[in-house]
């Protein structure tokens, strides 16, 4: 009796891992596939002049993506510098101010719905607001597309991460009479810093590949500019724009174009679970 | 009461106190004097109040909302429950240590010197002068004199407890609160503290919550039994020891509880 129920559980046991380890290496060699694609294509396309010459014009030879990734590099900039200030004092209301407050609760699920909104109806919004308004596309209204996508995952992030700090690490604090704001600032918010820092990046990863918010604020721009007043290039609307086009060098920089935010955000990932790891360990 | 204690100074007078969490009554009609540089143990079993009586010194709960007391706690005469009271400042006054150490995620020196820094603005030497003082006390000087820049979090839970009690020292408190404070610890960790308590008395005024009926036997000089929100006995721990007055006590000392 004992041996077949035994039996029977070696059994079970066998077939869910075998179906656990499928769905695996289904995942893996669907994800592998992809990297590999990339990689062949992309790699083949990079070069010098990729990164020294700005976008080329239909039916002429040879180009680059300078402006795109200029354009990239700022707007992203720009967008991590007001997002990062606004989600984390926002969190840290949250978590250490707020608590159960009606305008707590209500930032709470004002920030769920901007986490799950489709980013293209960011960019409508910006669209309508902003660039419908002055009459015409810039950097700018792109910058605050990608911070709206930016602020509700860092504001969430810091939140979570100071809830993870033990009450009593907080009470001890207040225990040596510490006011309110030096307690989040110097204990909590200390004590969350890695967590806090992994989701700004992990933020930023997420803007660097954004497309639709840009394709009505940003649009894009052949030329190179870093006027963020203006129509600016970047790199996931070039990628849209040159990869379905027939000239063969604009398929070429799109590849390009892909495998460097792919590699930007493998690496800014990669950053984020060092920092977060070495931290962790410590403490 | 006996009339030892009325020759004593009252560091803390308690009046007709009630706690309440919510709707439910966690402490009922406390009366209490803390006695001024003597330790003051609560006892009891687990759920009888005696962490709540100690948070209520501080007000520490008034970082909850739903919490609330009634009655009165004379620190020196003046009413702390008042609702005018600058908590901050009471709590620079009456300090207090956890049941589980608490380092802040920064360096020793930074550990003691926060507290300092909230409410007194020293130059560099004096502060070092502070924090070795504080960490002489804790009996954690030699241990931690290399490693001052180092995290608190390195400490091990014994050094960190005591890193805790320096922590709270070094703001130079009247009175300091020990909800439990070796409840974490292995006994060596433990004797060191209890040492460091007798230590503490010369200087301060203590009140400590303990599960050890030997600890507190060992460290205090009055000793509280509470039960189910009440004051059941209180007095000189010798004769709460010895010769309980209500039946009680002596159960519940002599482990009959129950």
């Amino acid at each position: 009796m004992d041996q077949k129920l035994y039996r029977k559980r070696v059994r079970t046991n066998r077939i869910g891992l075998t179906l656990s380890m499928m769905a695996m290496a289904l995942g893996l060699f669907v994800l592998l596939w992809i990297l590999s694609v990339l990689f062949i294509n992309g790699f083949a396309a990079l070069d010098w002049n990729m990164f020294t010459q700005s976008t080329p014009a239909p039916g002429t030879e040879g180009g680059g993506l300078a402006n795109a990734i200029v354009g990239s590099l700022l707007m992203v900039g720009f967008a991590t510098l007001v997002s990062t200030p606004i989600g984390i004092l926002a969190g840290v209301y949250l978590a250490e101010y707020g608590d159960q407050s009606k305008t707590a609760e209500v930032t709470r699920f004002v920030t769920d719905i901007m986490l799950s909104a489709p980013s293209i109806v960011l960019g409508l919004f910006v669209y309508a607001i902003l660039v419908a308004q002055v009459k015409h596309f810039s950097g700018w209204a792109g910058m605050i597309a990608l911070s709206l996508i930016a602020i509700p995952v860092v504001l969430r992030t810091t939140e979570n991460m100071l809830r993870l700090v033990p009450g009593s690490l907080r009470e001890a604090a207040f225990a040596l009479g510490a006011p309110r704001w030096k307690v989040a600032t110097m204990v909590t918010l200390r004590a969350a810093k890695s967590g806090v820092v992994t989701g700004l990046l992990l933020a930023i990863a997420r803007i660097s590949g954004e497309t639709a918010p840009l394709l009505f604020t940003a649009l894009n721009n052949q030329f190179f500019s870093m006027n963020m007043n203006a129509p600016m290039s970047n790199l996931p609307v070039v990628i849209f724009q040159f990869a379905m086009s027939p000239y063969e060098n604009w398929v070429r920089l799109a590849w390009g174009g892909a495998l460097l935010i792919t590699l930007s955000v493998l690496v800014l990932n990669i950053i984020a679970r060092v920092f977060f790891r070495d931290k962790t360990v410590k403490s | 009461m006996s009339d030892h204690q009325e020759a004593l100074k009252h560091a803390i007078e308690i009046r007709s106190l009630d706690f309440f969490y919510g709707k439910f009554q966690g402490l009922k009609d406390i009366n209490l004097n803390i006695a001024e540089r003597k330790v003051t143990a609560f006892i009891g079993p687990s759920g009888c109040g005696k962490s709540t009586l100690l948070r209520t010194l501080n007000r520490m709960y008034s970082l909850y909302p739903g919490q609330r007391a009634e009655g009165e706690i004379n620190f020196y005469g003046q009413n702390i429950l008042d609702a005018k009271q600058d908590l901050n400042l009471l709590r620079a006054r009456i300090g207090m240590v956890f049941q589980k150490p608490t380092p802040f995620p920064m360096s020793i020196y930074d550990n003691i010197a926060f507290g300092v820094r909230l409410y007194e603005d020293l130059p560099k030497a004096e502060m070092d002068v502070r924090v070795e003082w504080a960490l002489t006390k804790t009996a954690l000087w030699n241990e931690a004199k290399d490693k001052l820049n180092q995290s608190g979090l390195a400490l091990s839970g014994g050094q960190q407890q005591r890193l805790c009690i320096a922590r709270s020292v070094a703001v130079k408190p009247s009175v300091i609160l020990l909800d439990e404070p070796t409840s974490a610890l292995d006994p060596i960790s433990t004797a060191k503290v209890e040492e460091l308590v007798h230590e503490l008395k010369t200087d301060y005024t203590v009140a400590i919550v303990t599960h050890n009926m030997q600890q507190a036997a060992r460290v205090s000089d009055f000793t509280a039994y509470m039960y189910i929100g009440e004051m059941v006995e209180y007095g000189k721990t010798d004769e709460i020891f010895i010769k309980p007055k209500k039946q009680e006590t002596e159960d519940y000392i002599t482990g009959r509880f129950g």
